[in-house]
């Protein structure tokens, strides 16, 4: 039997067309990758039989000829999106036995070119967190553990998405991308992560956690089934008054694209930033790759990048609390009983809603409130603005920004639990480009001490998921990372 | 005229300033495509948005942006062509999102005015703040069951208009008068159908009182007040209560209040555990609403014409006094039914006709002028026979009340029941000759007293059934008598 | 900026949460911190700035026909209701 879990998802789709396996053999692989993986406790919802259902329509098509582009591909979908029929919770008690009567507009872009749900993907409550410890129905082990043989964070908060294309349980998976919910649990997993541009997907069916910043994006083995997911999630709807009416251009042809002559900028405020020395090693490595690839490197400066973090922490909970004040005990699920409304409301939220919930909604609140409004959130909404013009200026200079993805590789489970402030200072290369809209992702290239992949991070010009792919393509070659984490999980 | 309420320490002067939700008339609502229409079965007319589900966005209703456009050009107000939907948040169970979408701090329509009037001769402005575009709530239903509230979402975000007025006005009768001239403009305008029983139009009304030339008072805001009347009673009520309290030397909570109906009387609404704190922010779901100045010239260029300017031309072009023009064109559809009646007859005649004989008929049968028994053609028929003089008006009287049965053609029922006027001098010298010949006490009576001519006129129409007509049996008798 | 307990519960109050002695407790020393912490933005002079309230600056607003063609499916908007009857929400009374 081939070993379907080395395969990329072009790789596949060309052994489907060619008739070495079918999908059903496929999707039957992934099936018990899963069950064999549900100690890394990456899905929440598992969906073996809407998925062999499907297997075979698509092996009809492909018989008949008529495979769409990402026909039979298993996927892992976040519990972020509203799946139709399908339970959705958010990783949520809150929404604990929700299943919406609709579909996302993301993934039914996914089925309509022939994609398969696997499953609903495990991630932090609400996609708030960084390590993947805040979800109702547990924590994710990342695939990758240190050389002390200790249990790792997969990141967050798609953490579900991240270690399930690790560890090759479905082909690739959906996450949403916040302040970095993409970017640095693909870091932390070894694999390929990519936010879109504001405005590139939609977001009706994504459950809300911050309006202005959330985004959805593909976590892929490669940087082509990146693109080639992006092709396909990409569109402008309608139903979404933030969706970009812009052109799609086709992603996959970037990945093939040289990188001659492209401009590649390093912010000098990174140097400063508390980077482990194994990342500051491949940062000097990728400048490397990328010289002898025919890029130029230049010095840039985003002076303002530094309270991008705070800034952040403000506008996040901010609206945040506005969009979970709809989980009041009236419409979904879960409703703590009580003699009148007040009370009903007050320990409904109180005991649907984790810690980590209860907090930013607290500070969105706080922040919001008469009298602090200014001082805090219109405060913040300038800082973005300063920030938003950083990376203006910069992108004047350079076609794409190269940098870290996260200070550090994947840390210990539990370790950071504790502090929230600490938790929050991991997002710190990653929270910028939300602030601005911009697109970014997160490329692996390879391990550190601790044997723990390392992530960096292109950030692109708004609406040029283009060149940061032809960029990560060029990458990815020189690195070659091998995602291949010991499978501790499945024990004989 | 005075506004002054006397107290028992002297005059009082009410300040009120009023915050009227109007309902936009539009097929579907401000940010989903379910309907609008009123009376539907229950949760039948409600998308995923509406119900405030995960993950579902609002997208912008033209035609409820293009409404208060046209509102705010009919208050003579300022139209911003740059404006920002906010969240207002708070939580209360027939409010699905958990904060409803209205505008704060950049309203859609800046400051404008109404004009009403005070008597025949007065008018006063009352200023208007602003009007923003907001979504609706859903609808409680308190008596179903003993234990729990039902909570109906039809209404959930139906497009409203906000219309916040400066505190101009000073008396209920102004309150009134200020509801009534905007509820007919927004009419004319067909922004808004100003059905209040339906809810289409209600009205927060702020009173606080004060003696002449002082600070304002203290104001309570009296909570969704739903008809014209209630709104009289509701503040006289209130402006009362709060005289009362000061001149008993009690504080006057700045609180919100009902007014109930039942009682006549307006109470707290619940005791303030808090101050409310909307905590409002821009919607990051919804772009700012702009548009182009040609868009709004476009809007104005196909305004109708609306009361006041109405009123003008009925009294220039029909000579009407400013009273009948100002009940014929209080509302759109009874000025132009006037109109219609009047083509080619005399206006006065008509207007009389209109205001008199025929409003107290369909107020007495419960008519509404656009179902009237009466059809346009008929009552101008009508006209035309009192103004030929074919009837008399104490005739044309008769034949109305025959015309209300059925609709019938008056020129019909006048040629059917021999009602026309005798208007032949020979025929009625014959008939004056032989009253005189038989009263001489009568007519010697009469040349000391001119005024006793009455009873000769009175004797002419008993012989005549009252067909004779009048002005010419009096030409007659003056001839004969004097 | 120090965040008390009683502010705590003005939060809390507003936001519709209702917290444990302990949680109130451990909320006011952990927004203490993290407020403490996002204080910095205030060293930023930001005089002059216009705010951006979002990063999506696409000139034209999108705007609906006013067509109906969506609700008309009462089940599904309550299938997820934790207490209804008859195609209502049910909540404990209010009473105004
Ligand atoms: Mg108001
Ligand atoms: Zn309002």
């Amino acid at each position: 039997m081939t070993e379907f879990s080395t395969l990329s998802i072009k790789e596949t789709i060309t052994s489907l067309k060619n008739k070495d396996f079918s999908v059903s053999e496929l999707v039957d692989f992934h099936i018990s990758s899963m069950e064999n993986g549900r100690e890394l406790n990456a899905f929440i919802t598992e969906t073996a039989d809407i998925a062999r259902e499907k297997a075979s329509d698509c092996d009809q098509n492909y018989s008949k000829g008529e495979e769409k582009p990402l026909e039979g591909i298993p996927l892992g979908i976040k519990d972020m999106f509203c799946t139709k029929g399908v339970k959705t919770t958010a990783s949520s008690k809150m929404l604990e036995n929700f299943v919406p009567p609709y579909e996302s507009t993301v993934t039914q872009n996914l089925w309509n070119d022939g994609a398969i749900l696997l499953g609903k993907l495990n991630n932090d409550e609400f996609a708030m967190g960084s390590s993947n410890e805040t979800s109702f129905f547990g924590e994710v082990k990342n695939p990758w553990k240190n050389n002390k043989d200790n249990f790792t964070v997969p990141g967050g908060s798609s953490g579900g998405s991240a270690a399930s294309v690790a560890a090759g349980m479905g082909l690739a998976s959906l996450g949403t991308d916040t302040g970095g919910s993409i970017r640095q649990p693909a870091s932390f997993t070894g694999t390929v992560g990519l936010k879109p541009t504001y405005g590139r997907c939609s977001r009706w069916g994504i459950i809300a956690f911050a309006s202005s910043l959330d985004q959805a994006g593909p976590i892929t083995k490669t940087v082509k089934d990146c693109a080639l997911l992006l092709n396909s999630i990409c569109s402008y709807d309608p139903k979404d008054s933030t969706s970009s009416q812009k052109k799609i251009p086709d992603f996959e042809k970037s990945t093939d694209e040289s990188v001659k002559g492209m401009k590649i900028g390093i912010p000098k405020e990174y140097e400063a930033d508390g980077i482990s020395e194994d990342i500051t090693e491949y940062l000097e490595k990728g400048k490397e790759w990328l010289t002898e690839s025919g890029a130029e490197i230049v010095e840039i400066s985003l002076p303002h990048i530094k309270y991008a973090l705070p800034c952040y922490y403000i506008i996040a909970p901010a609206e945040a609390s506005s969009n979970l004040a709809r989980y009041d005990g009236v419409k979904f699920t879960h409703r703590v009983d009580a003699d009148n409304i007040i009370d009903m409301y007050e320990e409904t939220r109180s005991q649907g809603f984790g810690d980590e919930v209860k907090r930013r909604i607290m500070i969105g609140t706080y922040v919001l409130s008469s009298g602090y409004y200014d001082a805090y959130y219109l405060k913040a909404q300038k800082v973005r603005a300063m920030i938003s013009k950083d990376f203006k200026e910069a992108f004047k200079k350079v076609d794409v920004i190269y940098g870290p993805s996260t200070p550090s590789t994947a840390f210990e489970l539990g370790d950071k639990k504790k502090d929230p402030l600490e938790m929050y200072l991991n997002d710190v290369f990653t929270v910028p480009v939300n602030l601005a809209g911009l697109p970014a992702m997160s490329v692996p290239v390879g391990l550190d001490k601790e044997k723990l992949p390392v992530g960096m991070q292109l950030i692109g010009n708004s609406f040029d998921e283009e060149s940061i792919l032809s960029i990560a393509s060029c990458i990815e070659k020189s690195a070659k990372f091998d995602l291949n984490p010991n499978k501790w999980w499945i024990n004989e | 005229m005075n506004n002054l309420i006397k107290g028992e320490t002297g005059d009082w002067e009410v300040v009120i300033g009023i915050e009227v939700h109007a309902q936009i008339v539009s097929n579907s609502k401000l940010f989903s495509s379910a309907s609008t229409k009123f009376g539907g079965e229950h949760n039948t007319q409600v998308s995923f948005v509406d119900a405030g589900m995960p993950g579902m966005l609002p997208v912008i209703n033209w035609v409820c942006v293009e409404q208060a456009i046209r509102t705010g050009l009919g208050l003579n107000a300022k139209i911003n062509n740059y404006s920002i939907f906010d969240r207002k948040n708070y939580f209360y169970p027939d409010l699905p999102q958990g904060y409803q979408i209205s505008q704060f701090k950049q309203p859609i329509v800046g400051e404008g005015s109404v004009t009403i009037d005070i008597d025949d001769k007065k008018s006063k402005t009352i200023r208007i703040e602003r009007l923003h575009l907001e979504q609706d709530a859903g609808k409680s239903l308190h008596d179903q069951h003993p234990e729990f509230s039902f909570v109906d979402l039809n209404r959930s975000g139906v497009a409203l208009m906000e219309i916040v007025s400066m505190p101009d006005i000073s008396s209920a009768d102004e309150a009134q008068s200020y509801i009534k001239k905007l509820r007919s403009i927004m009419r004319y305008l067909g922004t808004c159908d100003g059905n209040m029983e339906e809810g289409s139009l209600r009205a927060d009304i702020n009173v606080s009182v004060r003696k002449p030339g002082d600070e304002l008072g203290t104001r309570c805001e009296i909570k969704n007040v739903n008809s014209i009347k209630f709104i009289g009673q509701a503040i006289d009520y209130e402006a009362r209560r709060q005289i009362e309290l000061i001149e008993d030397s009690k504080i006057i909570d700045q609180e919100t209040r009902l007014f109930d109906p039942k009682k006549g009387e307006t109470r707290s609404m619940r005791s303030k555990e808090e101050a409310h704190d909307y905590r409002y922010f821009p919607d990051p779901d919804l772009l700012p609403l702009s548009f182009s100045e040609n868009i709004i010239e476009e809007i104005k260029s196909e305004l109708p014409e609306l009361p006041d300017d109405k009123k003008e031309r009925f009294q220039k072009e029909y000579s009407l006094s400013p009273y009948d023009s100002n009940i014929l064109v209080s509302e759109i559809e009874i000025a132009d039914f006037f109109e219609a009646v009047t083509k080619g007859r005399d206006p006065k005649i008509a207007a009389n006709w209109i205001t008199g004989e025929f409003f107290a008929a369909m107020n007495k049968l419960g008519f509404n002028i656009v179902d009237s028994p009466i059809t346009i053609d008929n009552l101008s028929k009508l006209i035309k026979l009192i103004e030929e003089n074919i009837i008399s008006k104490r005739i044309a009287k008769d034949v109305f009340e025959i015309m209300l049965e059925n609709n019938e053609d008056p020129e019909e029922i006048v040629e059917r029941e021999g009602l026309k006027q005798v208007s032949n001098s020979g025929e009625l010298e014959k008939i004056i000759d032989n009253i005189i010949a038989n009263n001489p006490d009568q007519v010697e009576a009469v040349k000391l007293k001119p005024k006793l001519i009455g009873w000769f006129v009175g004797q002419v129409m008993k012989e005549t059934n009252g067909k004779a007509n009048p002005k010419l049996v009096n030409d007659l008798l003056n001839d004969k008598l004097n | 900026m120090t965040i008390d307990s009683k502010l705590v519960e003005r939060i809390a109050k507003l936001s519709r949460i209702s917290l444990t002695e302990t949680e109130i407790k451990n909320l006011s020393s952990e927004l203490d911190n993290i407020l403490n912490w996002i204080e910095q933005l205030s060293e930023l002079d930001t005089e002059g700035i216009n705010p951006v309230f979002s990063s999506f600056d696409e000139e034209e607003t999108k705007y609906r026909n006013d067509k109906v063609n969506d609700g008309g499916y009462r089940e599904d908007i309550i299938s997820n209701a934790p207490l209804s009857e008859d195609g209502f929400f049910l909540v404990p009374k209010v009473v105004d």
